[in-house]
């Protein structure tokens, strides 16, 4: 029965020992969720020695934590992971699972989703409920990002969806939140488990760390050739900022896809986003829209990249960015000189 | 080795147009495509057969001329093609498509024992990555997602390198499993001549609904889809900011202007944030 089913959990993944960001935010848009439908926000937290962590997501929002900690659980697998979610989820019928559009939770939502026989929905970019129905309409965008699709699950529950890290905003911690942590086992042995992690190696050789940049300089097709995308490292170099790119730029052969921002790309949010020419297709926009400020110098007014900006120049990036080359020297000449 | 590969047409996304007035699509003269993750899984299917040896089948769901993506399978390598077209399929969503999937594959294994079922990573329209593990949970084997490298084939298990978001994961399963592929785990080659002429005459199995052998029809198509789309609608369009004006040396000196305040942002490559 659809009515016996309360409550709105958030698959909180752990990664290197802390909760990851996105289970983090899931907990903040989770929050909203469960109090327009007046019913509690739980999260659901699997691994091994993983006790610790039920305060940050507390912290965070959650009302209850379930927890199960056992050996089987330390790295990421998909079958014992299934066996716990499958569990809790029979035994407490949650109405909404939500889980980060990251690997693991891809993997996991559609293993439990095929098991519990309910709907899934892919790595969505907005949430909102229908109160009197008690629906999830939980939006994504499709067709490579050129429509936005509402979807539902209305017969069926729980109702999950997968959400796109960097879209939905965590609450400030507070320390003063009080929550229940409800411990279950799980009755799962190694010799069990076909799968087996020999090893796990962290950031092979990623040359550019995008997430983290506060700056970051994007160069898009309109540099116009290789040579002309070398203002951009300039640029970039002159102010310390990361560089980045347009998917473009990237098949052009300009730099590589590590530098890649979009939704084929990273997603980044850094304080400032100069996007140098760069149309704004929405498959470039979905990755950077949440940056705190984005510049944009194009040469075509009519550039969708202008709807997004912050402060927008319209020209020709190749005798902008030299003028703007040189007055950052200036600038950051002079700080060195004043420190000195 | 009996390696099976799901491939689905897709249409090509890049060419897509949306008509902003009814926010639906216009298909028209949008060409339809193999995806291009699933064409790097039969590409890798039949690199282990190179190597290992077995066969490389390669099975879809789709309207009759998704016929096509099958015989491009053909020239890359592929032995044989399954194509499973029924009315009653139409509308599915991805526990719908794995469910008749899994019931294809369940046919073809009962003639030819399966070792491992490729699948792309997602299908660039769909795009949700939900069909592969599906169809794992279903036949109750092993799920590897996001893999780039298959390291290792014995009889009993694989091993491979799975994508995690920073860095990745070596794994071991044992056979069957089910994996779904990763673009960085090849190039595709170019086609052999005697492929291509092997593409033009080969004929796909047909099944039908019936053919399939014993089916729940509640749980296929749109009739066996918990989730359905509500409602489509243009990406929302975020406010316009500020135009500056002037030559070149006028906008650059205000946005300095603006940008003095976040000047701690800036430091010189090399040396610390001022
Ligand atoms: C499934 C799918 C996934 C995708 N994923 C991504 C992704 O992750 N990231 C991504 O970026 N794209 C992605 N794309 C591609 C995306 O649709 C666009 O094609 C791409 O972002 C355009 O890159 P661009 O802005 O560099 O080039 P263009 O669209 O060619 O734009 C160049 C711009 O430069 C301007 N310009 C030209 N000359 C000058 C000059 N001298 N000075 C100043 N301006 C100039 C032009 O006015 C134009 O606006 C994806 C597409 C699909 C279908
Ligand atoms: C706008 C829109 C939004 C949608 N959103 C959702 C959603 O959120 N949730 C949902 O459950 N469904 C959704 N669907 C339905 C979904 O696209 C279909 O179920 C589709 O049949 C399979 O999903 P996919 O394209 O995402 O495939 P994916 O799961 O991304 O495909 C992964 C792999 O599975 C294999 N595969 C998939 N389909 C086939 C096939 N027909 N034949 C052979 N192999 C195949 C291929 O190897 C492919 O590479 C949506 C459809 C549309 C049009």
């Amino acid at each position: 029965m659809i009515e016996d089913h309360r409550g709105i959990w958030v698959f909180a993944e752990v990664v290197d020992g802390n909760i990851a960001g996105v289970s983090l935010e899931l907990l903040g848009a989770g929050r909203e969720l469960a109090d327009k439908l007046e019913t509690p926000l739980a999260a659901v937290l699997l691994g091994h020695e993983v006790r610790h962590l039920t305060d940050p997501l507390i912290h965070h929002g959650a009302d209850e934590v379930y927890v199960i900690d056992a050996p089987v659980l330390k790295d990421y697998r998909t079958e014992p992971y299934l066996a716990g979610m499958g569990k809790l989820a029979r035994m407490h019928l949650p109405e909404i699972i939500l889980y980060g559009a990251t690997p693991n939770g891809k993997d996991i939502a559609s293993a439990v989703a095929t098991d519990l026989k309910t709907g899934l929905t892919a790595d969505c970019t907005m949430l909102d409920v229908d109160v009197d129905k008690r629906l999830l309409e939980a939006s994504r965008p499709a067709f490579g990002g050129n429509i936005m699709a509402t979807i539902l699950c209305k017969k069926h529950r729980p109702q999950m969806a997968t959400v796109r890290p960097k879209v939905m905003k965590a609450l400030e911690p507070d320390a003063s939140r009080k929550g229940t942590v409800m411990e279950e086992s799980l009755d799962m042995k190694e010799a069990d488990i076909r799968t087996k992690v020999l090893e796990i190696v962290k950031g092979p050789g990623k040359s550019v760390n995008l997430e983290d940049a506060d700056v970051i300089v994007c160069g898009g097709k309109g540099m116009g050739d290789e040579q002309g995308f070398q203002l951009i490292h300039q640029f970039a170099e002159t102010i310390g900022a990361t560089v980045g790119g347009t998917r473009d730029a990237v098949e052009a052969g300009w730099l590589s896809h590590d530098h890649q921002v979009g939704q084929t790309g990273e997603t980044v949010t850094p304080k400032i986003y100069f996007a140098i020419g760069v149309s704004g297709a929405i498959q470039h926009t979905v990755g950077m829209k949440n940056s705190e400020m984005i510049i944009a110098i194009n040469k075509d007014p009519e550039a969708p990249i202008f709807e997004v900006a912050t402060y927008g120049i319209v020209g020709d990036a190749r005798e902008i960015l030299p003028v703007l080359i040189h007055a950052f020297d200036e600038l950051l000449k002079e700080e060195v000189v004043s420190h000195a | 080795m009996h390696i099976v590969v799901c491939v689905k047409q897709v249409p090509d996304t890049k060419v897509i147009k949306i008509n902003p007035k009814t926010n639906t699509l216009d298909r028209r003269g949008v060409p339809s495509i193999m995806n291009p993750y699933d064409a790097h899984a039969v590409q890798e299917a039949v690199r282990l057969k190179r190597e290992y040896g077995g066969k490389v089948s390669v099975l879809s769901m789709g309207p009759p001329q998704a016929e096509a993506v099958i015989k491009k399978s053909i020239e890359i390598g592929a032995d044989e093609g399954y194509l499973i077209s029924d009315r009653a399929f139409a509308g599915a969503d991805t526990l719908a498509t794995s469910y008749a999937l899994t019931k294809a594959l369940e046919k073809i294994s009962s003639a030819s024992p399966i070792d491992m079922i490729f699948c792309g990573k997602h299908a660039i329209d769909g795009d949700t990555g939900q069909v592969g593990p599906g169809i794992a949970s279903r036949l109750d084997i092993p799920p590897v997602t996001n893999i780039t490298s298959i390291t290792k084939v014995t009889k009993d298990y694989v091993e491979l390198q799975r994508k995690l978001q920073d860095g990745y994961a070596h794994i071991r399963t044992t056979l069957p499993c089910l994996i779904t592929i990763e673009k960085e785990i090849n190039e595709i080659e170019y086609a052999p001549f005697p492929n291509m002429l092997k593409a033009v005459s080969c004929q796909p199995v047909v099944w039908n609904v019936d053919q399939l052998g014993e089916v729940d029809r509640k749980q296929l198509g749109l009739k066996g889809s918990p989730t359905v789309v509500g409602k489509m609608f243009a990406p929302p369009k975020q406010e316009g900011g500020h135009r500056l004006e002037g030559s070149p040396q006028e906008q650059v000196d205000q946005l300095l202007h603006v940008l003095q305040e976040k000047r701690h942002l800036f430091h010189k490559k090399g040396g610390a944030a001022v």
